[in-house]
């Protein structure tokens, strides 16, 4: 998953504007290579909100509560959810993973 | 409402669980404490408390539409207007609508009116948990005196 090459992608562009304007973050310093907590500092709270704005412009539900406990649990590393790139590829799947229901 | 204990909703005049709606009704108390402070001589509800009532309103709806499996807690206000003025006595329609039912979170538009007329409106978003020990019993108990429980079984 952390292979594609998401740079420039519209996934990332729209992602990144969101984190930007949602918690107030350089654009510039938002990367697909970012950590959403570890590099850019975004707390839980804000998460939800950058979720919210994510479910609304994609038109899905981000499973947030499965990746926490997941996490948690020890069962996936938490950069496989908050690296940007693949947090973009995980939306790009959940998007294709509902036109695919329609 | 007995504004003290934070308890704002009177009642539940109307749930479309479903649909993700709720109407509620809370009358002012013709005399609090809180009009001694806010303000002497001229009271008014404080636009915080106003908030609280919204946000109690759309909690209930969130429960509802949860049927009780977790707990909403308020984590944001936003938007939030406050269009004139209310004192003791007043009756309050409050109407709340699901915006987004998150993952763990959940977002609602809430707005509060008064003689036909708005009052306040804000958009709301909770942090939805599981029921923290001993919290689950007591909030389905104040929903039980509300009207909630008999308005989501009729919905079901």
């Amino acid at each position: 998953m952390s292979d594609e090459p998401v740079t420039g992608s519209a996934t990332f562009d729209r992602v990144a504007d969101i984190i930007a304007e949602t918690a107030d973050i350089e654009r510039d310093k938002i990367t697909p290579e970012s950590h959403a907590i570890d590099d850019l500092g975004i707390d839980s709270l804000a998460f939800l909100d950058i979720a919210f704005a994510v479910d609304k412009a994609f038109g899905i539900k981000l499973p947030l509560e499965r990746w926490t406990q997941e996490v948690n649990e020890g069962k996936v590393p938490a950069e496989e959810y908050f690296v940007l790139k693949n947090l973009c590829a995980r939306i790009d799947a959940l998007v294709a993973e509902k036109a695919a229901k329609v | 409402m007995r504004l003290e204990y934070f308890e704002m909703i009177d009642a539940v005049r109307h749930l479309d669980r479903a649909g993700g709606r709720i109407e509620a009704l809370a009358r002012v108390p013709e005399a609090s404490p809180v009009f001694e402070g806010h303000f002497p001589g001229h009271p008014l509800v404080p636009g915080v408390l106003l908030t609280e009532t919204m946000a109690q309103a759309s909690g209930y709806l969130i429960l509802a539409h949860l049927d009780f499996a977790r707990m909403p807690f308020l984590t944001g206000v936003d938007k939030a207007r406050f269009r004139s003025f209310v004192g003791p006595g007043a009756e309050l329609v409050v109407s709340a609508s699901l915006e987004h039912d998150g993952s763990g979170y959940a977002v609602t538009r809430a707005a509060i009116r008064h003689a036909d007329k708005a009052l306040c409106d804000a958009e709301l978003r909770f942090r939805t948990m599981p029921f923290p020990d001993g919290l689950d019993t007591p909030m389905r108990a104040r929903a039980r005196a509300i009207g909630l429980l008999d308005a989501a079984g009729a919905a079901a």
